[in-house]
Formats: structure tokens, C-alpha cells, sequence
């Protein structure tokens, strides 16, 4: 299906390191990769050689899964790998590395399935450009799940290539020839021929279409499943190597930053730069044109202060005068907006699924129970705060950024400087953390448009700790109302949950006021729970500041008031929480989500994916067993469950607490169980797993972002504080569920470990002391004195 | 025109002498490894080691470092603790995204120089100054343990 590549000699022109320029401080790293690319005599193919339009587009386009998401995926080989005459193997990896190990996750499956020996690759990272590399929004617990195959397609294609090459050298039929760690055998005649020997010749032979490859027998996996393969960039983070986007250095570079304004659709009414030019070293002061809203990707204007150095620039900043028009949103204020929010759960809203008859079942309850769950905005605060470098050169814009959205950066870039998204191209740098903060590129806009402004010259965009927390996009805000009735046994007949908050698409559309189907999809509309009668209603809510995804988004407010709940309803019943969690579910079976309500299931098909509440029980249980659930505890400790479905991944998780006689909380321990279909890389998994309990603790107990007179009131670290590792649980265990089959479709990893931690804290906080938490963060409600 | 010692080797800065030492290393030195986070001495990324004493290179002027010794993460490993430090980190598979692990290997470096074999206490104590979001806390701990030799990782 694809056409063959004629070999080509390789230039060294590649990569995030532009062979054109002088990179001033080029890294250890990025010089050997220079010498090693000397070495490429021949290869399958590399990113500066084949033009996307050569390729095949991938067939069999779906709805679902990666077929549903732009762009979709590629699997040619001659995309992702190239093999160098001494045999050095590169595989391209096209999602961007923000601490979930992507970088070495995708690349060892490719060398899996081509049986290279991992000691002989190294990893590329593709430049933003979907319609050559498939899909590149790195969100969405999406990287492993949508690729998995098509990598393991890529690998084997490549390998049967390898394969072909050696059986015409030795003039045997192919299936007597096989691959085996970076080299042909000829088991008969005891021969053998090395990957680099081979490449030149394989090269030429046409890619084999993906119908008639032969994936390995995962009994045969050398690295997929093993959860051994070293961190590919693990030694170049410990050693002070590993390149940032706030890290690039291009000669003459000019160094920025911007004051934007304070109140989200503000801008710029005058100002006065006299001061700033006289700081040393500041250069320049431009002003930025604010946008319309909605707020896009686009950047938020301001003035903008060049200067020789990043210090320079900052202090140029606070030197600068401006007045400010605050535009719509200058009364935004929290502590009223969570009033609005109140008053608008506590009347009828918008239903969005409905079964039986809540409100009769509601009257004829022998007890009812209700209860509101507030989670203020949060900030997802990546230790490396956003940062471009552009650069234009006759006509050609180049981008380095650590962007969790390569192609959305070459869209938004080529759109704001009038350019052909040909002429834009994005390196991806390592990120400093995403979160879902990175998934918006308009501080890569920023950085185009201030290259512009001087004349194409080099410009690096650093946004400080304060931009970063008081212009994200921020995690939502929302009361979550939940009412129930329990009959005389205690079982739970009717069920009312009101969810308001302000919608995401607010940020890129008229604003409807409501959540969309993919936001009651996390959580809230499809509880897969027993109940005959059983009502969601999402009233109205407006919203004031940019909107944006935050790590399991809304699966963060949904899982807190609805775990939070099933143990309080379990407490009112007199029952044992795990117990009454596990009645809820009920028996294990297979629940089409559309029955539930939702239409959308994380984009996965209803078939391979339906809610399965056999997974649900199956989490819950292993997490009660391994935490020890009912055991005797010392004075003042307490334990808590919860339990969520998010990013088609089931996770339970029991919490213990201590409170002492002061109110300090500590946490010895979380046991978490997760089943997330097969396992590619365990290792990364456990290591993602026990971020999000850590980052679950963090919002939990300290996160809030609050706003007055529409601006944001915090503005580093002292005022929107982390987790630190004094407060952090102290041992997290992680318990993966074993894997069915590599058959079987992959669940999500980098988000859904985070929505039940809340909770389940609170349920424990709830079981050591008494005291029920509804409102985050916990802060000081704990204390006594 | 300042002179500084970095790593062994001596550096000059024509830098205002108030300039934060992070951004003469980053942007003048070019040593990028150690890291912005907050600017304000509340996350540890920027830590670095002056005389062997860690320290906050994000509050700590040009001026202060004149006439002592600067290491940063990028020669960390040339010493034999620094090293283990860094073994440690990659055997337990400590970093995430990484950024904020220059700062926190330079904290652990420091915390095993002063005390060779720290209780838990200590580590709360040395290492509480060094945010990381990606929360490898637990980690870090374990790892810190391991550089110093001591085998009851668990509680």
C-alpha cells in the first residue's frame, strides 16, 4: 500500500538541532547525535526526507479511538525508523515526553517488534506535523492506548523488511530466515547478517502492507510488558543535559517577557516605558494586541519587554507603568461566584439522563441525605513554567517549545503570522511537566509574534512562576449537589446529583452555560450504580476566566462529590463503605455507555470499551485486600475508599490518614489498584500511578485558585502551595491488576489514578476524626487550636 | 566584569553584580541545568552548591558568589557522592519529567555530605525546600537511602 522510498543519502540537518545554527549551548546530547548521524549511510527513512504527501494515507478511518481523533495514526516504517550502516537504529517518537516516559514507552515497542537490541537505538523527536506522524495532542491518557499497534506495526514492518533483505542475500526462502536482537539468522546454514548490513538492501524492498505482518507472540516480548527498559532520557535528567523548552539557547537571542492583562478579556489602556528602557540590558518594550474573545489559543496581549537576558526582561517588566482596561470580567470574584454556583444547584437544571422517578422515590424514602461538594479553580503549576523560542528566516518560522500540542502550535502560529503551515516548524523540546497547561500554545504564539516584532531575530518567551499562576487555563470551578434516599434496609432507591461548572468550551466558543457531553462523561452522567431511580442535572453556570483541561479534568469535582457521597449515604445506612460501594455497583457485567447516558466514552468504541463493572468490583476488592481494609488502626488514623472509572481505566484506591489531637494530618500509606488493560511499561505505570496520588493529595489539601475583582489571587508558590515531600503519603503501593492479553484494548494511564484520591482522603480523614470534608482544599479545617 | 569559579573553572560575567546567579549560569554561562521554578527561593529547582553549602541561586546575587566555589548539577557527578546520588536516581527510576530533579539531587548531594546516613527526619528536613509536581516523593526517598547505603527502605 506503500510505495517504496529510494535510499537516500541522510543529512545531518535533523531534529531539534538545526544543523544551520549555532545552538550556543549545545548539549552533550545533542552533539553525539550529530556524530552519530555522520554515520548514516543509508536509511528507511527519516523526517526530513519523505514529504507527507507520499505516503499512503492509513485506511480503515473509524470513529473511534485513534481513527476518531485528527489526523489518526500512521504506522509506515519509513516514518518512524532509520537504520545506520554501523546499526544504530532511531525511532522517531511523535508525542511529546512531559514525564509519563513516553519517550522510551513508544520507542521500546517499535524495537520490540523489530527485535532491536535497545542498546543500539536512539530516540528522535518528530517535529509537529500530524498529517505525517498520525495525532500528536499528547492529552487525553491517549499516547500508549492509540499506538500501541500502529508502533507494533511499524516494528514488525521493519523487521520483515530486515528479514527480506536477508533472505535474497542468502537466496532462501523467507520464512527459513528470522530476527533476533539486531540481527538476520539463517538457522540452517548457521549465518547471520547485522541490521547495519542489512539496511541498505531492505531499504529498497517495498513496505509490506499491514494486513500481512506478522506481530509477535507476546510470550516473545523482550520489553513490552517487562516494565526494565532504563528511562531513555533518565541520564541526561541527572545530569543537568535533559533540554527544556525554557532551555534553548540560539545565537543572539533576545529574551522575553510580557505583562499581560491582570483580568482575563482586559487590555492595555496606556503605558509608559520610559523606566523600563532604562533598566541594563532591556532592548526593546512592544506591545501585544489582545484578542477577542473567546480566549482560543490565543495570546493574551500585553507589554512585552526584550532585553539581553531573562533577568534583564523581568526587571524591565517591573519598571514598566500601565493602566489597564478590565473589560467584562473585572468583578469576577470567587467567594461570590461559589454563591451563584450554590443558589443554581439547589433548583432544577438541565437533565441530562433520567431514569425511574426520582422525586417519588424521593418522598418515599425511609431516609433521605443530601449534600454539596466545592472545588474551587486550580492552576496545574508545571515545574517548568510555558516557554518559546521563534525564530523567522526569509519567510520560515521556527518554533522550539515544550508543547503538549505540536500541530495545534504550527496551526495557531501559521494563522497569527500569515504564513503556510509548511513553513512552520515546531521542535518539540522535553516539557517541564503539561498537566494539560501545555495543551495551549499561546505562548508559542507569543513567541512568533515577538520575533516579528524584531525583525525575525531569535526570541525566547519565559513566562514566570506569576504568569504561570495567575494566566492559565484554569482547572474549572464547581459545586457538585447530591441527594439520595435509602429505603429501610438501608439500600439506596433514588439518586439526584447537580453538577454545575463553567464548561471548556467557553474558551473556544460562544458560551453555552452547560458542560458538554464529554464533561458529564467524566463521571458524573454515567454512574454504572443500581439504582431504579436515578437523575443528573446540569444547571447553568458562566464562566469568567479561561477554561482549560487540568490531568482528569472533570473526572476531578465528579469523583470528589460522588465517592465522597456513596460513603457518607453508606455511614447513613449503617453500612460498611467498601460494602455499600460494591452493592451499588452490583453484579459484574457489561454496560454499553450509551445506556448509561454517555455517548462519548473517552472516543473508544462502546464495544471494545463498554463499562465494566467486573473491572470496578475487581479494583475495589484488590485495593480493600492489599490495604489491609477493616483492619485495627491506632487512635486517630482512619482509612477511606474510593473508586472511579476515567480514561477507560478502573482504579480503586484506600487512603490512611492520622490526625492528631493539633488537627495535623499525615498519610502512612495509599494502596492503589489499578486495571488498565495490558501493561506495556509497569515501571512507568506504578511511576505514573504514585504522581497522581501525590498530585490528588496536593489539590486535595492545598490547591485553590480564587479570584477578586477579576484577577487572580495568588502568585507563586507560597500562596498556591504543592505537596511537599514532608506532607506527601508516605508509602504509596501500587497494585497493578495482572493483564488479560496484549489483545485486549489498553485503558489510560497519566490521568485516571487522580480523580479518586480526594475522596478517598476525605472518606479517611471522615473515618479518623468525624469530621466530613465537602469543601477543598482541606487547608487548616482540620486544626484545634 | 566579575569573576566566578563554576565548576572548577573560572568564568567572567559582565553582568549587573545584582543579577540572580541562575540567569548568569543560564543565560550568560549557559548552563542550563539548573532550573527556574519560582524565583522567589519557595521551590528548590535552582539549587545549587556555593562553598558546599546548598543554596538558592534564584535569591543568591552574582555578587555573593564572587570568590567561591560554584558547583552545579552539571559536575555534581564528579564528586563521589553527587555520583551515587545520581545511580541511585536512575536504579529506582526516580525522575518523571525530570525538571526539578538538577535542584533535588543537589539538596539529596548535600543532605548526604552533612549526614551520611539520615533518618527520615532528616530527609523532611533537607529536602521539603524542593517541590516537585510530578509528586516522586516517595521516590526520592527511597533512592536517598539507597545512595547512603542503607537497606530498610520501608517504615
Amino acid at each position: 500500500m506503500n510505495k517504496p522510498i529510494d535510499p537516500i543519502e541522510l543529512n545531518t540537518n535533523v531534529g531539534n538541532v538545526d544543523g544551520n545554527i549555532e545552538i550556543a549551548n549545545i548539549s552533550r546530547r545533542a552533539f553525539i547525535k550529530n556524530m552519530a548521524l555522520t554515520g548514516f549511510v543509508l536509511a528507511a527513512g527519516f523526517p526530513s526526507l519523505t514529504k507527507a504527501d507520499e505516503i499512503a494515507p492509513p485506511t480503515e478511518k473509524g470513529k473511534y479511538g485513534a481513527d476518531g481523533m485528527p489526523n489518526g495514526w500512521v504506522d509506515n516504517p519509513l516514518i518512524f525508523v532509520a537504520i545506520a550502516a554501523d546499526g544504530m537504529v532511531t525511532i522517531v517518537c511523535h508525542r511529546s515526553e512531559m514525564g509519563q516516559g513516553v519517550r522510551t514507552s513508544l520507542p521500546m515497542v517499535v524495537a520490540d517488534e523489530l527485535e532491536a537490541d535497545w542498546k543500539q537505538v536512539r530516540v528522535e523527536q518528530a517535529p509537529g506535523n500530524e498529517p505525517r506522524y498520525g495525532n500528536q495532542d499528547t492529552d487525553g491518557s491517549r499516547s500508549m492506548r492509540h499506538f500501541f499497534l500502529p508502533m507494533r506495526r511499524v516494528g514488525a514492518a521493519a523487521r520483515t523488511m530486515l528479514e527480506s533483505a536477508a533472505a535474497a542475500k542468502w537466496k532462501v526462502p523467507v520464512q527459513d530466515v528470522r530476527a533476533e536482537q539486531h540481527h538476520v539468522l539463517h538457522p540452517a546454514t548457521g549465518r547471520k547478517l547485522g541490521y547495519g548490513e542489512l539496511a541498505k538492501a531492505a531499504a529498497k524492498l517495498p513496505v509490506p502492507a499491514s494486513e500481512t505482518l506478522r506481530l509477535k507472540n507476546p510470550a516473545d516480548f523482550r520489553y513490552i510488558g517487562k516494565g526494565k527498559t532504563a528511562l531513555y532520557d533518565g541520564k541526561d535528567m541527572v545530569t543537568g543535559q535533559a533540554q527544556y523548552g525554557i532551555d534553548i539557547h540560539l545565537k543572539d537571542m533576545l529574551y522575553a517577557v510580557i505583562a499581560r492583562p491582570p483580568v482575563f478579556g482586559g487590555k492595555v489602556l496606556n503605558y509608559d516605558a520610559k523606566e523600563a528602557l532604562k533598566v541594563k540590558g532591556v532592548i526593546s518594550v512592544i506591545e501585544l494586541k489582545g484578542s477577542p474573545m473567546p480566549a482560543n489559543f490565543n495570546p493574551l496581549g500585553g507589554i512585552a519587554v526584550i532585553a539581553s537576558n531573562t533577568w534583564a526582561a523581568i526587571q524591565g517588566r517591573k519598571a514598566l507603568k500601565i493602566e489597564w482596561d478590565k473589560g467584562p470580567n473585572g468583578t469576577y470574584d470567587s467567594v461570590t461566584y461559589k454563591t451563584e454556583l450554590e443558589a443554581a444547584a439547589r433548583k432544577p437544571g438541565k437533565v441530562v439522563r433520567s431514569n425511574g422517578d426520582v422525586d417519588t422515590a424521593l418522598q418515599g424514602a425511609a431516609k433521605r441525605v443530601e449534600a454539596e461538594y466545592y472545588i474551587p479553580h486550580l492552576a496545574q503549576a508545571p515545574m517548568e513554567p510555558p516557554a518559546a523560542t521563534a525564530r523567522i528566516v526569509k519567510g520560515k518560522c521556527e518554533i522550539w517549545s515544550c508543547t503538549q500540542a505540536p500541530q495545534v502550535s504550527r496551526e495557531s502560529v501559521a494563522k497569527w503570522l500569515k504564513l503556510a503551515e509548511d513553513d512552520v516548524t515546531i521542535h518539540v523540546t522535553l516539557l517541564g511537566g503539561g498537566f494539560g497547561r501545555k495543551s495551549k500554545p499561546d505562548y508559542v504564539v507569543e513567541a512568533a509574534l515577538l520575533s516579528q516584532a524584531m525583525k525575525g531575530k531569535p526570541v525566547k518567551v519565559t513566562w514566570t512562576r506569576e504568569d504561570d499562576l495567575q494566566h492559565s487555563y484554569f482547572h474549572t470551578v464547581s459545586i457538585e449537589r447530591l441527594e439520595a434516599g435509602l429505603d429501610a434496609q438501608g439500600k439506596a432507591i433514588a439518586w439526584l446529583h447537580r453538577t454545575v461548572a463553567p464548561s471548556i468550551s467557553s474558551t473556544f466558543g460562544p458560551d453555552s452555560k452547560h458542560q458538554t457531553p464529554s464533561e458529564l462523561g467524566m463521571g458524573a452522567i454515567n454512574v454504572p450504580y443500581t439504582i431504579a431511580n436515578l437523575r443528573i442535572e446540569n444547571p447553568e453556570a458562566e464562566a469568567h476566566t479561561r477554561i482549560g483541561w487540568f490531568r482528569s479534568v472533570y473526572n476531578i469535582p465528579h469523583a470528589f462529590a460522588i465517592q465522597s457521597f456513596v460513603t457518607e449515604l453508606a455511614v447513613a445506612a449503617g453500612r460498611d463503605p467498601k460494602d455499600f460501594l460494591l452493592d451499588l455497583i452490583g453484579p459484574p457485567r457489561r454496560i454499553n455507555p450509551d445506556t448509561l447516558g454517555d455517548a462519548w466514552n473517552y472516543g473508544e468504541s462502546p464495544d471494545l470499551y463498554p463499562v465494566d463493572t467486573g473491572r470496578l468490583r475487581g479494583v475495589i476488592e484488590a485495593a480493600a485486600k492489599e490495604s489491609g481494609w477493616g483492619r485495627t488502626l491506632p487512635k486517630g488514623h482512619g482509612l477511606g475508599i474510593a473508586a472511579h472509572y476515567s480514561f477507560v481505566t478502573y482504579v480503586a484506591v484506600v487512603v490512611e490518614v492520622s490526625v492528631d489531637e493539633s488537627g495535623k494530618l499525615r498519610i502512612p500509606r495509599i494502596d492503589v489498584a489499578v486495571d488498565c488493560g495490558p501493561q506495556v511499561n509497569p515501571e512507568r505505570i506504578r511511576s505514573q500511578i504514585e504522581g497522581a496520588c501525590i498530585m490528588g493529595v496536593s489539590l486535595a489539601t492545598l490547591g485553590e485558585i480564587s479570584f477578586k475583582d477579576g484577577a487572580v489571587m495568588q502568585d507563586n508558590f507560597h500562596n498556591y502551595q504543592l505537596t511537599r515531600m514532608d506532607d506527601a503519603p508516605y508509602e504509596i503501593r501500587v497494585h497493578l491488576l495482572p493483564p488479560t492479553d496484549f489483545n485486549t484494548p489498553l485503558g489510560g494511564v497519566g490521568e485516571p489514578g487522580l480523580p479518586p484520591i480526594a475522596p478517598a482522603l476525605c472518606n479517611a480523614i471522615f473515618a479518623a476524626t468525624g469530621q466530613r470534608i465537602r469543601q477543598l482544599p482541606i487547608m487548616d479545617q482540620l486544626r484545634k487550636d | 566584569m566579575t569573576t566566578l569559579n563554576i565548576n572548577g573553572k573560572s568564568h567572567k560575567i559582565d553582568l549587573p553584580t545584582d543579577t540572580p546567579l541562575l540567569w548568569a549560569l543560564r543565560d550568560y554561562v549557559g548552563l542550563t541545568g539548573t532550573k527556574f521554578g519560582c524565583g522567589m527561593s519557595l521551590c528548590g529547582a535552582c539549587t545549587i552548591h556555593l562553598d558546599g553549602q546548598p543554596v538558592r541561586s534564584c535569591v543568591t546575587p552574582v555578587s555573593a558568589a564572587v570568590g567561591k566555589v560554584i558547583v552545579t548539577i552539571e559536575a555534581i557527578g564528579q564528586d563521589a557522592i553527587g555520583k551515587k546520588i545520581q545511580e541511585a536516581w536512575l536504579a529506582l527510576g526516580v525522575p518523571q519529567c525530570g525538571y526539578c530533579q538538577s535542584g533535588q539531587i543537589m539538596a539529596a548531594t548535600a543532605l548526604l555530605k552533612q549526614k551520611p546516613e539520615p533518618t527520615d527526619a532528616d530527609i523532611d528536613t533537607a529536602m521539603s525546600g524542593n517541590i516537585c509536581r510530578c509528586g516522586t516523593y516517595p521516590r526520592i526517598r527511597s533512592a536517598i537511602k539507597q545512595a547512603a547505603g542503607i537497606k530498610e527502605i520501608k517504615p
